[in-house]
């Protein structure tokens, strides 16, 4: 096997200063050897195995649970600890009665088995399944070899994205939670290798293709997630997660709506709008956010919405119906969220 | 049953091996022990079209504890390409630099531990002199030609194309079918150990004779030096009928490492490296008269092969015979592309050809505005359409009235759209299902112990149908045995041949040979006990005296315990060997089989009459109004098979194809890339099967049927017929709840938006 280093530290600090030995410093020319940490390790280890992610180095953060694997919730918000296990806050009282979008975005995801092992600070950087970046035999893909292409264009790419994507790369972020904290316009914080630490908006954790799809987010070397902050709102509560797909559990989204609500006798008074299935990143439809606020929300309306939402989607031959299906999901997502008990 | 007279032939059993396959001892082929083996990973080709230009090794010899690097360069002429069960030539891997399709064996790499193996495969680097290759149907590059009769039929009846242009009611459409694989949870493994200059092969099998006559050829050995090994098979469906390339290669390996070689190819690899089932066209023009009495059928097929195979597998056979129609006109044409060569995948030629027809069928009714079944039942035919022989039985009525009455079909709406629940809208669809029922010739030994108790062994398989268990239940039943006192020995060359486990021919190979073979314990012992002097069945007819309950009876009641009868005629064990010959096949058949080759009696070509098969399905399905995603919550299936040997397995195999139904109709794909021609989605994340929330309710009807001239257990095979009315059930309950029709597989969300 290809080998490479394992590394478990028992604290947060300890495993912040074995990652800084791979970060290179200012004026210093070695590159040092790749090291990722390991949470879960349901996405991470597939990458090593099937040769599309080589890091010399894993800390396996999993003891840090002490510290990051916490769920807090009160009326201003809720609180996730980067290390909570999917199914954790799938399950979680408070989660599932307050922010019903985020029970189902992760109910619905994957597996009871891989639930019960991915945290949900690995689970927001899944990697995309787009299959000619997850098998090196195919020669060209930017977001694996920049510069190489995109097969994906011209070739299979019913499950790829139609929204944020770039001449260069069409890959999808296959995941759910994530759109849901990109709604609901989450924070994150973050630990530098110097232990500084910082909070960023969800929104901003990645970022489009565009001409380097190889750089998928804004995470600093070494820097690592240690939770989520999630603002409570009306929206919050009135909240839903949709999933479109071809088989009924155990499926990627082939389109996915979130939808949060301030209603009021039928009046949007603030809508919180996120897609997923057919996304480059972590989507947050603002468009379609201002299409319905101060609306009294009917059929009309929603598809006003859902219009506006993908009125910048591009598509290549396979995918073309994303957009229709992205804006009947949304639709129905709307129509759902409007007759909640809330 | 033919003679009333069973005991445990129709009576549910619990599989025998069960307890072995949940605890962990059944041991598959990659389970056997071997002393201290090496390690295989294969390289497969990037390309689909072109030429190895050479290899750079050095990184991969590099890796800590590789042994050898197989290529052409260094094994080409060791072994030449294996000989498929059906289509003739087939593709090379390491005799030649030649590619013919993505994914083809180029190279094995062999060492200490399956992890430097792969490591050091992944570390060889091949220059390649690529080719533009044609990926299936329309692609520049692939070649269409007609299939000529030989190992298939074409039919042609009257003047179907007069008919059809003279016909008050046309139905003129074409329909297509995807290219699927298999995926048995047990990968392709395989493990060679050579002794002198005998090679013993762990390697999970339909057909261990056949495995073991191919690879003798390809290695050019004497066919007694091997002995194949394949005692559970976790998962075939058609995917170990024939064999591959793999298998020498790993055979030489093992010769030129003096050392035991095991092979165990990736989930992705099992795309390339064994066969599949192919994509597929079709042309229906279906004439009829206004009151429903069809007057033409034509039947047009294409089927993707490889560039040297003719493989193809002419459902028009089937699609024949199903309704009486005076002109029938069928043709089937292949379309040579650069892809790996297909083979058997679950009712091979019926799963592609009744969608098409079945659809057909569906759209005549509506055009007709008549109820479907009605529409079958105005055709069902007295003989067989396309030869006029009779059909030895067939129940395709009594499927479809109760598996109507079970379904509730009468409080169907016709009308597209018509029914809803919700936002859901739901339709209601229908298929007629036919399989022909195939037999094998097959040999077995019983051996009668002192204590009483039996051991059969016949080289049968047990791909998962339960056939352990159905052998004991037959053995039980003649030998007047519990089941616990027989003992089953299967899957290896050591024991008498039995043919090919495909085309639900084996449960009626094997157990006809099973009953004749203890139909010779059973003479012999009542030869013993009426010749004898003493004895309360000295001086009976020997043909009236029977086995059941642990003893020999006579006609009035007289009877002996079984090992005082036997210590009569044999101090020690009873042993007796048998082969059965099916009816129309000659004696020489047999040895055929122990060669290796097909020898099987097709229910489509017998003399005295057509053997088929037949069933009914019905299904439910929910189209969601506005996102349009389809689920089934519910399925019902009614077959007629002839004597059902164990009814709790026959029920799990019905369930089974029509669950793969499910799947076949709405989620399983190969999808390969247009430009390359390699398969993308080639893993079971995104290569989709039916998960347990895909399945609801789906409810099993067994009609009875008696046929005692299929053959003497009256056994017509389940296997296959359980996925075949599936595909066009779902089709048309699809155009039941939404008036579209989706003539092309799978069906999926964008073909309803």
């Amino acid at each position: 096997m290809r080998p490479f280093s394992y590394q478990h530290p028992r604290s947060t600090m300890a495993a912040l200063a074995l990652a800084a030995q791979h970060v290179a410093r200012p004026g210093e020319a070695r590159r040092p050897a790749p090291a990722r940490y390991l949470a879960g390790g349901t996405n991470l280890l597939d990458l090593m195995k099937i040769g599309v992610d080589h890091p010399a180095t894993l800390i396996d953060i999993a003891a840090l649970r002490q510290e990051h694997g916490r769920i807090e919730a009160d009326e201003s918000g809720l609180s996730l600890g980067a290390l909570v296990r999917m199914a954790e806050a799938a399950e979680h009282p408070a989660v599932l009665r307050d922010y019903p979008a985020i029970a189902q975005s992760l109910q619905l995801a994957a597996s009871q088995q891989l639930r019960n092992m991915a945290t949900l600070g690995g689970n927001v950087l899944q990697r995309t399944r787009c299959n000619y970046f997850r098998d090196p035999s195919w020669p060209a893909c930017n977001k694996r070899m920049p510069g190489s292409g995109c097969a994906a264009m011209q070739g299979v790419n019913r499950r790829l994205a139609v929204l944020g994507v770039s001449e260069h790369c069409i890959a999808h972020y296959p995941g759910d939670f994530a759109n849901v904290l990109a709604a609901f316009g989450a924070e994150l914080d973050l630990l530098a290798p110097d232990g500084t630490a910082r909070r960023i908006p969800f929104e901003e954790l990645h970022r489009l293709p565009g001409g380097t799809p190889h750089i998928e987010t804004n995470l600093q070397p070494g820097e690592l997630i240690t939770g989520f902050r999630v603002p409570a709102g009306p929206w919050t509560r009135r909240s839903l997660y949709l999933k479109i797909r071809d088989r009924d559990s155990y499926d990627f989204a082939q389109a996915s709506a979130v939808v949060g609500l301030d209603l009021q006798d039928g009046v949007v008074r603030e809508a919180r709008i996120g897609l997923g299935g057919l996304v480059a990143k972590p989507w947050r439809a603002h468009a379609a956010e201002a299409a319905l606020n101060g609306q009294r929300l009917d059929r009309a309306v929603a598809e006003a919405a859902a219009a506006a939402a993908f009125q910048d989607a591009v598509t290549h031959g396979e995918n073309a119906f994303k957009p229709e299906l992205g804006r009947r999901t949304l639709v129905r997502a709307l129509l759902q969220a409007a007759a909640m008990e809330a | 049953m033919p003679d009333g007279t069973h005991t445990t032939i129709g009576q549910p059993a619990i599989r025998i091996d069960g307890r072995a396959k949940v605890t962990g001892m059944a041991r598959y082929a990659s389970d056997e022990v071997v002393a201290n083996p090496a390690h295989a990973f294969l390289v497969t080709s990037a390309i689909a079209r072109g030429r190895v230009r050479g290899f750079r090794l050095e990184a991969a010899r590099a890796v800590p504890g590789v042994l050898d690097i197989l290529t052409h360069e260094n094994v080409g002429g060791e072994a030449e390409k294996p000989q498929p069960m059906s289509g003739g030539d087939t593709t090379t891997t390491l005799e030649s630099d030649r590619i013919w399709h993505d994914g083809q064996i180029i190279a094995l790499v062999l060492a200490e531990s399956f992890e430097a193996a792969r490591e050091a495969a992944h570390k060889v680097e091949v220059d390649y002199e690529a080719e533009t290759p044609a990926a299936s149907f329309g692609s520049p590059g692939a070649e269409e030609e007609v299939r000529e009769a030989g190992e298939h039929k074409d039919y042609k009846l009257g003047d179907a194309a007069a008919a059809f242009a003279a016909a008050e009611v046309k139905v003129d459409a074409r329909y297509g079918t995807p290219t699927q694989h298999h995926n048995p949870i047990e990968l392709y493994t395989t493990t060679c150990e050579w002794r002198g200059g005998k090679l013993t092969v762990y390697e999970s099998s339909q057909f261990v004779y056949g495995l073991r006559a191919s690879l003798a050829k390809q290695l050019r050995m004497d066919p007694g030096d091997i002995h194949v090994v394949s005692r559970f098979v976790g998962g075939a469906f058609g995917s170990r009928g024939g064999i591959t390339a793999r298998t020498a290669w790993v055979a030489v390996a093992a010769r030129r490492l003096n050392r035991p070689v095991r092979l165990v190819p990736t989930r992705d690899q099992g795309f390339t490296i064994v066969t599949y089932r192919a994509e597929t066209r079709h042309h229906i023009q279906l004439g009829a008269t206004r009151d429903g009495r069809l007057t033409a059928l034509r039947h047009e097929g294409w089927e993707v092969t490889s560039r040297p195979s003719q493989y193809n597998v002419s459902g028009t056979e089937t699609t024949a015979r199903i309704y009486a129609c005076p002109n029938i006109l069928t043709k089937v044409n292949i379309v040579h592309a650069d892809r790996n060569t297909p083979g058997f995948m679950r009712a091979p030629p019926e799963t592609p050809y009744m969608f098409a027809l079945e659809t057909a069928m569906d759209e005549l009714a509506v055009s007709l505005g008549m109820d479907p079944v009605e529409l079958r039942r105005v055709n069902e035919p007295e003989r067989d359409p396309a030869t006029g022989k009779p059909f030895s039985s067939r129940s395709l009525m009594p499927c479809f009235d109760q598996g109507a009455e079970r379904f509730g079909w009468k409080r169907r709406n016709p009308s597209p759209g018509a029914m809803r629940e919700g936002e859901w809208l739901v339709g209601w669809g229908c298929a007629a299902a036919a399989y022909p029922a195939n037999i094998g010739p097959a040999a077995c030994r019983v051996t009668l112990t002192a204590e009483g108790r039996a051991r059969v062994q016949i080289a049968a398989h047990d791909i998962g149908t339960g056939a352990y268990t159905a052998i004991a239940i037959t053995a039980a039943d003649r030998l007047g045995l519990e089941l616990g006192q027989v003992l089953v020995e299967l899957g290896g060359t050591e024991l008498p041949a039995a043919g090919l486990a495909a085309g639900s021919s084996h449960t009626a190979g094997i157990c006809n040979a099973v009953a004749k073979a203890c139909e010779g314990v059973r003479q012999r012992l009542a030869q013993a006990a009426v010749t004898s002097n003493e004895g309360k069945l000295a001086g009976l007819d020997p043909a009236s005296l029977t086995l059941s309950a642990g003893a020999l009876r006579g006609p009035g009641g007289a009877a002996e315990a079984l090992p005082k009868a036997l210590a009569r005629a044999a101090p020690g064990a009873l042993e007796v060997y048998a082969e059965n010959i099916p009816q129309g096949l000659p004696p020489e058949s047999i040895g055929k089989v122990y060669q290796g080759q097909m020898a099987m009696s097709r229910g489509h070509s017998r003399e005295d009459a057509t053997t088929y098969t037949f069933g009914a399905q019905f299904v439910e399905v929910r189209v969601h109004e506005l996102t349009r995603e389809i689920r089934v919550p519910r399925a019902v299936g009614a077959f007629a098979a002839g004597t059902i040997v164990n009814p709790l397995t026959a029920y799990s195999q019905y369930m089974g194809g029509m669950i793969w139904g499910i799947g076949a109709a709405l989620h399983e794909a190969t999808e390969i890339d247009p430009h390359a021609a390699r398969y993308v989605n080639d893993n079971i994340a995104e290569y989709l099967i039916p998960v347990n929330a895909d399945v609801r309710s789906i409810e099993v009807i067994m009609v009875p049927e008696q046929d005692s001239q299929v053959n003497p257990l009256g056994i017509k095979g389940i296997g296959e017929i359980g996925i075949v009315g599936m595909n066009a059930a779902i089709s048309n309950a699809v155009w039941h709840a939404t008036g579209r029709r989706i003539r092309e597989l799978p069906i999926r969300i964008e073909d309803l938006l």
